[in-house]
């Protein structure tokens, strides 16, 4: 299965680059970069300054359907969904596309110095995560498993890096 | 956490259902959604979701009326109420009308992860903790309501299936099978317990005394009345009201019976006070009310209200296989009590307990066993110490012979064993003369043993 990894107002190449390496080793379909013109200005919110995922995901549906594989949005943005402050991403269940946001994953946004490597391990995380989602499954009861419902940053850091062997399987199967 | 516990989103707004159900979904939850409170409660039944969130604003309904219905239906329901501006009369009032919670748009992810989290898993514990308290509820039985037989098993199934319902329940069977243990266990199993059963002895009163015992009196009713008195049906209010022997009730009682139990309303004797009392009825009889019915000392329409549910309470000679099973319970029942250390019946004492044909049921055996503990020396009951006056070879089993002489022995004996070898009382069961009666327990060679 390949993955499509679609950058959208994102600035960071070097964490680009890990990840499409990362990936690889994981899903050996292939990974590939594309750059989709998707116009996000009508998911952001004025009140809140946050950009409404559901809709970042509805637009990427219309332009990236025909693409056999999952499609996988980065975005240095802030998310959200109606209800909920924020979100690190969002995935359609048992579906082809998801988004993650590394807005929240700098650790600057915790008043803290930078860090790299910890960016790219939450990145990671999360993108794994979301395309657990993609391939059907739900959250783990494994905090070693990385698909672990994290409903904050502590918790995005405490789960672990890699999907547990049950949740392994669904997704390479 | 519990995967599978199930939450009904109910916002008018699309974009908030939508976006919850898909953020539960992937929690592990089985989630549904209603645009409206109408909505929601035609998706509603009891037990049917575990947690509801409910936008306060919506058109028609709002969240506050419907967490009002959802309580009525299902007080046991966790509602949380979600609202875009945060008012603390608003608030107040959702707790007080059973809210889990209240939380203000938008809220933050791990907040509403542990909120939901957490009243989840309250929900589970309260569901667990009642299947607990219903799995203890299900082994409750009174101390000597005992037997593994096929119609035991059947009279607890009986039991247990009636027990729940305020169903009336009329319990059958010979002396000393038990009714009445029947009846406590019927009790102790519904949800009555915690009120008190009420047991009136319809038979071992008259008529005046019974009137006044079943309904009370006040003060000066009658002579030698000077207290007022609560009567029995009184005292049952919320609990179980057992009249046993109830075909021994007069004509006149039967009839105050019936609209008692029909209306669930009376007055004490010498009063004009209409009291209400909620109470549930059992009976017992060792008549057969049928019979009664039909020779007209038994009201039909107070047959039929009694007789909604039978229960037949077996004699003990109809599941001989539990007689080792009681009798070890009494043994072990009268010798701690009298601290004696019998611990054993005697092979042929059992035996012999196992033949005998018991007309005085489980009360008898309890009676003969207190008996033997008393007159017991040894660490082992023996067939002397059974107070049947009879030594065990006298007992026949059904192989012994098929003559005429034979069955007659065993009848005459039996005969004698029942009334205690009151040769008086034995010989005109018989109906034959005193005379007659010695001159065949000679030729027969029965004996009393202690004699």
């Amino acid at each position: 299965m390949s993955i499509y990894l679609t950058p959208v107002k994102f600035s960071n190449t070097t964490l680009l680059s890990s990840v499409v390496e990362e990936l690889s080793h994981k899903f050996k379909d292939g990974v590939k970069t594309i750059n989709v013109d998707l116009n996000i200005d009508e998911a952001f919110s004025k009140e809140r300054e946050q950009y409404f995922s559901t809709q970042i995901i509805s637009e990427a549906i219309k332009k990236t359907n025909n693409l056999d594989g999952k499609v996988l949005i980065l975005t240095d943005v802030d998310l959200y969904i109606p209800v909920l402050t924020f979100v690190f991403g969002e995935a359609q269940l048992n579906g082809k596309h998801s988004i993650v946001s590394v807005c929240r994953l700098h650790e600057e946004f915790y008043y803290e110095r930078t860090d790299e490597n910890l960016l790219r391990e939450r990145t990671m995380k999360e993108i794994f995560h979301e395309l657990g989602h993609n391939f059907g499954l739900k959250h783990c009861a494994d905090w070693d498993c990385v698909m672990h419902s994290s409903t904050s940053i502590e918790e995005v850091d405490i789960k672990g890096n890699n999907y547990c062997k049950n949740c392994e399987r669904e997704v390479l199967h | 956490m519990n995967g599978k516990a199930k939450i009904l989103i109910v916002d008018d707004e699309r974009i908030v259902r939508e976006s919850l159900f898909h953020w539960f979904e992937e929690e592990g939850y089985v989630v549904d959604t209603a645009e409206c409170g109408e909505a929601a409660l035609k998706k509603f039944d009891k037990g049917k979701f575990d947690l509801f969130l409910l936008d306060m604003k919506m058109p028609g309904m709002s969240g506050l009326e419907l967490l009002k219905k959802i309580k009525e239906s299902d007080p046991g329901a966790i509602v949380i109420l979600i609202t875009a501006f945060a008012s603390v009369p608003t608030a107040i009032t959702a707790l007080k009308d059973g809210a889990y919670d209240y939380i203000t748009k938008p809220v933050d992810p791990d907040e509403l992860a542990h909120l939901v989290k957490k009243a989840v898993e309250q929900r589970e514990l309260k569901i667990e903790n009642e299947q607990l308290k219903e799995k203890l509820e299900e082994i409750i039985k009174p101390d000597n309501l005992i037997g593994e037989s096929q119609q035991m098993e059947r009279i607890f199934d009986l039991i247990y299936t009636v027990a729940p319902t305020d169903t009336t329940v009329m319990i059958r069977g010979e002396s000393g099978t038990g009714k009445e243990l029947v009846a406590k266990a019927i009790h102790v199993n519904s949800k009555r317990k915690y009120f008190p059963i009420v047991t009136v002895n319809c038979g071992a009163l008259a008529e005046s005394l019974l009137e006044s015992e079943l309904f009370g009196h006040e003060k000066g009713a009658f002579t030698g009345a000077h207290f007022k008195r609560k009567g029995k049906f009184e005292m049952a209010d919320g609990g179980t009201i057992f009249l046993d022997e109830v075909g021994s009730v007069s004509p006149k009682m039967q009839v105050e019976l019936l609209r008692v139990i029909e209306t669930k309303q009376f007055s004490r004797v010498g009063g004009n006070q209409l009291i209400k009392s909620d109470f549930r009825v059992i009976t017992a009889t060792n008549e057969p009310l049928e019979d009664l019915v039909k020779a007209g000392k038994f009201r039909e329409d107070l047959y039929y209200r009694l007789n909604v549910f039978s229960i037949i309470v077996p004699p003990l000679r109809e599941r001989r296989q539990d007689v080792p099973l009681l009798a070890h319970y009494f043994l072990n029942k009268f010798s701690t009590s009298m601290n004696k250390p019998i611990n054993s019946i005697s092979k042929d004492a059992m035996d012999f307990l196992i033949k005998y044909d018991w007309p005085g049921n489980v009360r008898e055996l309890e009676n003969a066993i207190e008996r033997a503990v008393v007159v017991g020396k040894e660490n082992s009951i023996k067939v002397e110490n059974l107070p049947f006056h009879v030594s065990s070879n006298n007992v026949e089993d059904d192989a012994s012979g098929k003559s005429l002489s034979a069955i007659e022995r065993k009848h005459i004996l039996k005969v004698l064993c029942e009334n205690n070898w009151n040769i008086s009382r034995s010989a005109h069961i018989l109906e034959i003369d005193r005379v007659t009666l010695y001159n065949k327990i000679n030729k027969y060679g029965l004996r009393q043993i202690n004699q």
